[in-house]
């Protein structure tokens, strides 16, 4: 396949950017679409150009570190992550559009690699277990029925991608919160701390400058885990029950 | 007693024994806990004092700083990813093995040690396997209480699987997603902490050097990957909990990140390296379609359970619809070879005999290179017995991983499979405490060399990983840290300049110009040499060829290496060509280590050391030792220094699965 890519390019976080065009030829569709930058950047490399930076670790669609607006989608035209995408979901003489993710959460590090530790202070404000290393009772000591032990594996499978904020045209992270709040507070052992997780972590959602969530849907829509959109609504509702519990 | 071939004299020198002097003798049931005593503890009111390095985020480093900050210690965690969350343990997916004996059907902790003991081929320490299989239990119960979701009965109790050549159902599992699940547990625990202020995270920092100040390891010397600052962090002990250098191999089920930088320059400053030739290939992983290819991907052996693994009787079958084949024309070859354990023996002999097969000609698949390098994997009979949905509920994301990567349905078409590198059992020779031969260097995990053996079952890394992290460090370090606060480091010491100096003038070496070709291309060739001569099979010949391939190919590399951009800001080329570089050196002692061992042993293949049916043939006798390898300097040669291994509780024997 020969393949037209348009690629923004921004040397530094503090730089304007802009798109710029390249062309690759003899691309397998079996390649990931990762591969095909690989192949992108070796030609760059050859030709004394600096390679485009991308992101990405794992590459089996489970660290979440890749992720790329591709034609205006995250992770592209299938619902995986942008490490999952083949070549074969696109056809010779395509052009395709390769941005980083948009969202002023998310700033921009350079060509195609954006900041997310957001994230992780997201995360450090509540999403968690108090549990220290060997105050623990035997795993048996609490049963968790089984519905509810699969429910919040579901929320819990979340990658922390950001292709739920990329995709909102709110920014929001509601989806990343969400999933975190449904997979913590299905178990007995997350009831505890409930109604502070849910107002320390949407207080810093919100200080993050993340948007507010008008259900669009976007967002489940392209998370390649399949975080269900009902976590949004779980989110609401613990939050609810905070605020009346008076937190 | 005879005396062995030494494939590899004139390439080494032999050094004076090494020994561990921290495991406590008498009854194997009381080491750990003699251990916990006798260590000493420093003062809670002190631990403000103490400061701690922790590089490395998966399951061993996250666990480590997590509990650490919860004892009071002053941490700093580091990681090369832009997230804590992301270090390549998320990508584990069978599960994690513990003597709980939920299911009643005998296991103990002394069974999981001697299972690991045999299944590590008789290469690991008794007393460490003990402890690893003892804490195995308090894992599992701090995960759930961390709220790791595992899989559940219907009862509302935890289920377990039995996993890759063992007979007992110790392995629990959060569906095929447990390293994520674990390591999002630990990782929370680690972000808990650094809300409360005990430890405080680099993401996007690469550690570069380590600094030894009066023999002890003082600090390191990290690089921001985003705005290429060099920067200097001193505490009064290190942890390396780095991972594995699968990578070295260029193709492997190993994250793109994944390396042996940290290690590997603390070894270059004195740090002993242990077994660095034991390789784990891994069975389950998806073919290679190309050139292009830049990563393997495992699915887990978990399929193993259910599957069945055939090749065509006929060659001339090989690019037939397997559908189309008849079952008196496929070949079962591990049923047929070993039928007491048949699809479930141990990954070397899974990956080991599906290379036969296709060497015989008798691999699917694509051609690469003039070879189809795949079997089969073949759910149909499960799907006929359980049906459909059992399946998917007990492998769907493998099935749909399958189906994404390679555009074929594996509920319909059996799946192909073929062996790729996925985990090291070398590493950073540490003693019992896991401390290295570095005073204050500690090491956790699979940047350590510790308790596999020469090969390691499955489900075991996750429990090494978190064991390291949860519950042995934090007991071990606790008596070095007793002596503590050392005395303050000045910026200014001339062990700190030269470190910071070392780290400077190779990054400007890296990025000289004149160079014409790509890290990329450099890292592809030596994955070609160490496949094909350091890899499932090895010869004397073929490793001796190797080494001077490796030498030839690391002059090139710092001759015409070609990587553009700055040391300012960030360059993934510059990243990446530090690691090949210590990745060229790794390579070569690899090989060397490989060499000097002449026996068949654990996941490696000496083809001089065969039975009459060519099984793998051990040599107790002559090897039953850890190889601990000591730098001396660039072109010069290692020194190894052996440490002895007896058992007291396990007998040795001869492994067999027919």
């Amino acid at each position: 396949m020969k393949l037209t890519l348009k690629i923004w390019r921004q040397p530094d976080p503090t730089a304007a950017g802009g798109l710029q065009t390249f062309v690759v030829d003899d691309i397998s569709p079996d390649m990931s679409f990762l591969e095909m930058l690989d192949v992108l950047n070796e030609q760059l490399n050859a030709e004394g150009t600096e390679p485009v930076a991308f992101d990405s670790d794992c590459r089996e669609g489970i660290c979440g570190m890749c992720g790329l607006m591709i034609n205006g989608e995250a992770h592209g035209p299938t619902r995986t992550t942008t490490c999952q995408l083949h070549m074969r979901s696109f056809a010779d003489g395509d052009t395709i559009t390769i941005e980083p993710w948009r969202a002023s959460a998310f700033p921009v590090l350079k060509d195609l690699c954006v900041d997310r530790q957001a994230f992780d202070r997201i995360i450090a404000s509540g999403g968690y277990i108090s549990v220290n290393t060997g105050a623990a009772p035997d795993a048996h000591a609490m049963p968790v029925a089984k519905e509810h032990a699969d429910r919040a594996f579901d929320a819990a499978t979340c990658i922390a991608c950001g292709a739920c904020v990329a995709s909102c045209p709110n920014a929001s992270a509601s989806l990343f919160l969400g999933a975190k709040i449904t997979h913590l507070g299905e178990l007995p052992q997350g009831q505890a701390e409930r109604d502070y997780r849910v107002v320390q972590m949407t207080a810093q959602h919100d200080a993050e400058g993340f948007g507010g969530c008008t259900n669009i849907g976007e967002c489940a829509a392209a998370c390649p885990k399949e975080i269900p959109l009902d976590v949004i609504s779980q989110l609401n509702w613990d939050l609810h029950a905070a605020m009346r519990h008076g937190r | 007693m005879s005396e062995p071939m030494d494939d590899a004299a004139g390439y080494y020198e032999l050094g004076e024994p090494i020994r561990d002097t921290k495991a406590p003798g008498g009854p194997i049931e009381t080491r750990w806990e003699t251990r916990e005593f006798e260590a000493r503890i420093a003062n809670p009111a002190n631990r403000r004092r103490l400061s701690i390095i922790v590089v490395g985020t998966g399951l061993a480093g996250a666990s480590a700083a997590a509990t650490l900050g919860e004892a009071g210690y002053v941490v700093k965690s580091f990681c090369y990813q832009d997230s804590p969350r992301r270090a390549h343990s998320i990508a584990a997916q069978g599960g994690i093995n513990a003597a709980k004996n939920y299911k009643g059907d005998g296991d103990s902790v002394y069974r999981l040690f001697y299972d690991t003991i045999k299944g590590g081929d008789y290469r690991s320490r008794e007393s460490n396997v003990y402890r690893l299989a003892e804490v195995s239990r308090n894992i599992i119960d701090q995960c759930v209480a961390q709220g790791v979701p595992f899989a559940r009965e219907y009862g509302g109790l935890l289920d377990n699987r039995s996993f890759g050549g063992v007979q007992v159902s110790r392995t629990f599992y959060a569906r095929g997603q447990t390293g994520q699940q674990l390591l999002l547990g630990a990782y929370q625990a680690l972000e808990r902490q650094v809300a409360a202020g005990s430890v405080r995270c680099y993401s996007r920092h690469e550690m570069l050097e380590l600094i030894v100040v009066d023999g002890r390891a003082r600090g390191i010397i990290v690089r921001d990957m985003v705005t290429g600052e060099i920067e200097t962090y001193f505490a009064d002990v290190v942890v390396l909990a780095t991972g594995g250098y699968g990578n070295v191999f260029f193709l492997s089920t190993n994250a793109m990140g994944c390396n042996v930088t940290a290690t590997w320059r603390a070894h270059r400053k004195g740090a002993y390296f242990g077994n660095p030739c034991y390789t784990q290939i891994h069975p389950t992983c998806i073919p290679v379609t190309g050139a292009h290819q830049s990563k393997l991907t495992l699915m887990s052996e978990s399929l193993r359970n259910d599957g069945r693994i055939w090749v065509p009787k006929k060659a001339a079958d090989c690019d037939k619809d397997p559908r189309d084949i008849g079952e008196e024309d496929r070949d079962y070859y591990l049923e047929r070879i070993y039928p007491a354990y048949g699809n479930l023996v141990p990954r070397d002999i899974a990956s080991r005999q599906a290379k036969n097969m296709c060497d015989e000609g008798r691999g699917v698949g694509p051609e690469v290179d003039g070879v189809r390098r795949g079997v089969y994997l073949d759910f149909t009979e499960a799907i006929e017995r359980l049906g459909r949905q059992a399946i998917e509920n007990k492998y769907g994301n493998l099935f749909d991983m399958y189906a994404q990567i390679t555009g074929e349905d594996p509920y319909r078409v059996p799946m192909r499979i073929y062996p790729a590198v996925h985990y090291v059992m070398g590493g950073l020779w540490v003693d019992y405490d896991l401390q290295a031969t570095i005073p204050g260097l500690f090491v956790t995990g699979e940047a350590n060399f510790s308790d596999h053996g020469a090969n390691r079952l499955g489900a075991s890394a996750l429990m090494q990983g978190l064991a390291d992290g949860y519950f042995v460090l934090s007991n071990t370090i606790r008596d070095y840290l007793a002596d503590g606060p050392f005395e303050r480091i000045p910026e200014d010491h001339p062990a700190v300049r030269e470190a910071q100096e070392s780290v400077r003038t190779r990054i400007e070496t890296l990025l000289a110009p004149g160079g014409s070709r790509s890290v990329d291309s450099y890292h592809r060739e030596l994955g070609h040499i160490m496949w094909e001569y350091c890899g499932m099979e090895r010869t004397a010949d073929g490793l001796r060829k190797a080494i001077d391939l490796i030498r030839g190919l690391r002059a090139d590399f710092w001759r015409n290496v070609k990587v553009l951009g700055s040391a300012e800001g960030l360059n993934q080329s510059l990243e990446r060509a530090g690691r090949v570089a210590d990745f060229l050196e790794l390579g070569e002692l690899m090989c060397i280590d490989a060499l000097h061992r002449r026996e068949s042993c654990g996941g490696h293949f000496r083809a001089e050391s065969q039975t009459e049916e060519g099984e793998a043939l051990r040599d107790d006798e002559n090897f039953a030792y850890v190889a601990a390898w000591e730098w001396t300097g660039d072109g010069e040669k290692p020194v190894l220094h052996k440490e002895n291994l007896t058992y007291e509780f396990v007998e040795m024997k001869q492994r067999s699965y027919k």
